[in-house]
């Protein structure tokens, strides 16, 4: 058990700047998830903690010790691969039992261990198994228990649920954070599911183009994200964006079809700026006044209802309400958020203009 | 069921027809080596089995003085063969696998200079190089001996090339494990890519083993004495040059026997060799 820190962190292949400058300290027994698209560096960063990928600047820390130069197998992490990554000559015991084989620890004990992690994974009846002969979700529990009896000092998880099918998928989140509440090792997430993100992490770190988009608990993720991509990213379906101007009282939102929404708290000092206005489909509600918009799909999901819509300047607008759908594609629908939940985004660079 | 029965009868005629074109001479043979001099002599071999088999093989295996000449015994020539080819074929194996985790693996300065180097010798066959190959082996004074017989076959572009397209579809992932785990470029080679690659190993051994035991030109040249004679040439030898007769049932007693290693070795590999080729789960 340890912290990792990371510190001004670089990643450059060539003149291509992949990792543009992290700084984030992760505490002991904290669970961090990286998350962001494909390409953002994620991953990179990940195999740069796992000593895969060299680092080009700044320092990683791994329980105090600085681990730029060090071999994987020094670094005392162990890492669960999208693919599992499992020997597949050898049986399950012997999956987990390599590492350990080859750091020299006695027979008795390695059995101990291995025997104890398949309690912990239910995976006691497949030792003698080779990884081609069990599910999808087996295997994956056999690169975790892989990586569990290493007792390291961090866990570093590389999309580790990708390949499982949906249903699987759920199932191995749930047993995932159960087993890293019960062990309380410092864990590394990488993933681009942003559900996952939000029911495993303690922290997420939002990744972006190589650089930390917002850094928080999952629900301040939510409720305050820091940027337009972060609110774009997080929440599904994505967060409505309207462009929008500051009135010159500084108290509400002008938007191009005339509407005015209140500001919760009047900003005079932007008065007359430019902004643009994220508002979350779940946060829509029909209402007498507001944004009157003509339905053009109605998506029933059983539990709740999405609405496409179209405002009259042609922008589209997500509803999405609880129960079953109250409206078709066609009717005219009048919808409003309450005042609190509005974000506010700089209409140039994106970031959330914070009060 | 009909049109699918005929649909089937087709393809087993044509196979059918193939098999019998194929083993009638190994067939003509076997029965050759049955009959005695004279009946094959004077050209009229029956299709069926003559009376003279023990005696024939006998008389091949010790090298009795035949009728007319005096042979290397086929057991000397099939141990010499058999040394040969199980040196060609394992060395070949051992060589090229070394070879081809070290390009596949390893990111080192002149990789793919090194790896196009081995890929070009395989534009040279034996033929080319064979009289400088000849003049080293000489002056080493390796003639007439096993190292002379198979050293100079070992280098192998074909295994090699071969181990590294079976290298590259290893998952990255597997050796970034094995480096987690702790496992050095040895130890990840011993315990990961040795066995994932015994299937691949056994396939080669057949072909190599076969390449190995049918190798004509190279043993013609590096043997002089007949304690040395490879039994493919040693057959050869027998054949004369027309100026005496030749004693056609010892040559084939000497062929059907020259036969069973290859084929031995195929039957027992088969399972593994097949294996070896479809097998997709890595």
């Amino acid at each position: 058990m340890a912290t990792v820190e990371i510190r001004n962190v670089r990643k450059s292949y060539g003149p291509v700047e992949a990792i543009k400058g992290i700084d984030i300290a992760i505490q002991d027994g904290e669970f961090l998830v990286l998350l962001g698209p494909s390409g953002c560096g994620k991953s990179t960063l990940l195999r740069m903690v796992a000593g895969l990928e060299g680092i080009t600047g700044g320092e990683i820390a791994i329980g105090g010790r600085v681990v730029n130069h060090l071999d994987p197998k020094d670094r005392d992490i162990a890492m669960v691969f999208q693919n599992y990554a499992l020997y597949p000559h050898m049986t399950v015991f012997d999956n987990m039992a390599y590492g350990l084989k080859i750091r020299g620890i006695p027979k008795a004990e390695i059995r101990a261990r291995v025997d104890r992690a398949a309690e912990i994974l239910e995976l006691g009846r497949f030792l003698d198994r080779r990884p081609s002969q069990l599910s999808g979700g087996q295997r994956q529990r056999v690169a975790m228990g892989r990586a569990i009896v290493r007792e390291p000092a961090a866990f570093l998880f590389d999309e580790p649920l990708s390949n499982l099918d949906a249903k699987l998928r759920t199932q191995m989140r749930v047993e995932i954070k159960r087993l890293q509440d019960r062990l309380g090792i410092t864990s590394l997430y990488v993933t681009h599911d942003q559900v996952e993100a939000m029911t495993l992490a303690d922290r997420i770190l939002v990744m972006n183009h190589g650089v930390a988009e917002q850094i928080g608990t999952p629900l301040e993720v939510y409720q305050r994200p820091a940027s337009l991509f972060v609110a774009g990213f997080i929440g599904s379906p994505p967060m409505n964006v309207l462009d929008g101007r500051i009135d010159d009282r500084g108290g509400a939102v002008l938007l191009p079809g005339g509407q005015s929404l209140p500001l919760p708290q009047p900003r005079p000092t932007e008065a007359g700026r430019p902004v643009k206005l994220g508002i979350r489909p779940e946060h829509l509600a029909v209402a007498d006044a507001g944004f009157v918009i003509e339905v053009e799909l109605v998506e029933a999901l059983g539990a709740d209802t999405v609405v496409y819509g179209r405002l009259p300047g042609g922008e589209a607008l997500l509803v999405r309400m609880a129960g079953l759908p109250s409206c078709r594609s066609g009717d005219r629908l009048t919808v409003s958020p309450p005042a609190d939940a509005l974000h506010l985004f700089d209409a140039v660079t994106g970031r959330r203009l914070e009060g | 069921m009909k049109p699918t029965r005929f649909i089937d009868l087709v393809p087993h005629i044509v196979l059918i027809v193939g098999v019998l074109i194929f083993a009638y001479p190994i067939y003509v043979t076997l029965i050759g080596s049955t009959w005695d001099s004279g009946t094959i002599g004077r050209g009229g071999l029956p299709l069926w089995p003559g009376g003279q088999g023990a005696a024939n093989y006998a008389q091949a295996w010790a090298g009795e003085a035949g009728d007319r000449a005096m042979y290397t015994p086929v057991r000397t020539m099939m141990l010499n063969s058999l040394v040969m080819a199980l040196s060609i074929a394992l060395g070949k194996i051992a060589i090229s696998i070394l070879s081809a985790y070290a390009v596949a693996f390893f990111r080192f300065p002149l990789r793919m200079a090194f790896f196009w180097l081995i890929f070009i010798t395989l534009m040279l066959p034996v033929e080319v190089r064979i009289i400088p190959t000849y003049k080293v082996v000489a002056d080493l004074g390796l003639i007439n001996t096993y190292a002379g017989l198979a050293i100079p076959l070992i280098a192998s572009a074909t295994a090699t090339l071969l181990f590294r397209q079976f290298f590259l579809t290893i998952p990255d992932e597997l050796l970034e494990a094995a480096k987690i785990d702790g496992a050095g470029p040895v130890r990840f080679f011993v315990d990961v890519v040795l066995p994932l690659s015994r299937t691949n190993i056994a396939a080669l051994f057949v072909i190599l083993f076969i390449y190995g035991w049918n190798q004509y030109l190279w043993p013609l040249l590096v043997t002089s004495s007949g304690d040395m004679e490879t039994i493919v040439t040693g057959i050869t030898k027998m054949i004369g040059t027309g100026e005496s007769a030749n004693d056609w049932h010892i040559i084939m007693a000497t062929t059907v026997l020259a036969m069973l290693p290859p084929v031995a070795v195929v039957v027992f590999m088969q399972r593994w060799f097949v294996k070896g080729l479809v097998d997709s789960e890595k």
